[in-house]
């Protein structure tokens, strides 16, 4: 009985974890490739600790799958929020077909705060309009 | 077949597969963003081969070092993106 449990989540987290690396290859743009690593691979992975937690039902064992499941889960958000928050300051272009940039003007190079006022001081503002040309063949058509 | 065989010949081939493609993303990252995301899901997927290989083994040791990578993986995107801002604001 538990192997068949074993069978399908472990099943189930490497097709995750495998969607996740698809969408690393596949993904036009940095900021939809962060967005890829945060769910599907976090997704992935518990569900392969928690095949492993089921398979030895030992208490040592399974605490430590769930304080890795918990490690992940909450610093998944974290560093992918700091590394955007780099991305976006380093200047990394959004992709050519984008609708809209949320923050435009408000991130200023200077003093890096978030401000709800919208800024359009040309000088002070951080250009992410679309992807180079010579850039242009690492998109994926 | 027998749980030790679908893990060792299609459990553990689709991560390693997933690894390739992963590190694909690493070598070639158009940003050094993208090749620092790829170090990280290589190491959060090293986590997950981690304990599918801890079951074909049967030894339950392996996954204190999926709990070490995890730490790693957390610390070294916090260090590069820290550092990464901080370049930029100089300029």
């Amino acid at each position: 009985m538990s192997s068949i449990i074993i069978v399908i989540l472990t099943t189930l987290g490497a097709l995750f974890v495998l969607l996740a690396a698809i969408g690393m290859i596949r993904m036009p743009d940095t900021y939809l490739r962060i967005s890829v690593t945060t769910k599907a691979a976090t997704l992935g992975v518990g569900l392969l600790l928690i095949s492993a937690a089921i398979y030895f039902n030992d208490l040592s064992t399974t605490s430590r799958a769930l304080v890795i499941i918990l490690f992940v889960l909450l610093t998944a958000p974290v560093s992918a929020h700091l590394i955007g928050r780099a991305s976006y300051f380093m200047g990394v272009k959004l992709w050519d077909k984008s609708v809209m940039d949320d923050l435009r003007g408000k991130y200023q190079k200077k003093d890096h705060v978030l401000k709800s006022k919208t800024d359009n001081t040309p000088g002070d503002n951080i250009d992410h309009s679309h992807l180079n040309s010579d850039d242009e063949d690492d998109l994926v058509k | 077949m027998t749980l030790n065989d679908y893990l060792y010949y299609i459990i553990l081939p689709v991560l390693a597969f997933s690894i390739l493609l992963i590190f694909y993303r690493f070598v070639k990252g158009p940003s050094i963003v993208d090749k620092i995301i790829a170090l990280d899901l290589l190491i959060t997927t090293g986590i997950g081969l981690i304990a599918v290989y801890s079951i074909v083994n049967g030894r339950s040791t392996f996954i204190d070092t999926a709990m070490i990578l995890a730490l790693i993986a957390f610390l070294s995107t916090v260090a590069f993106s820290y550092y990464i801002e901080k370049r930029n604001r100089k300029k």
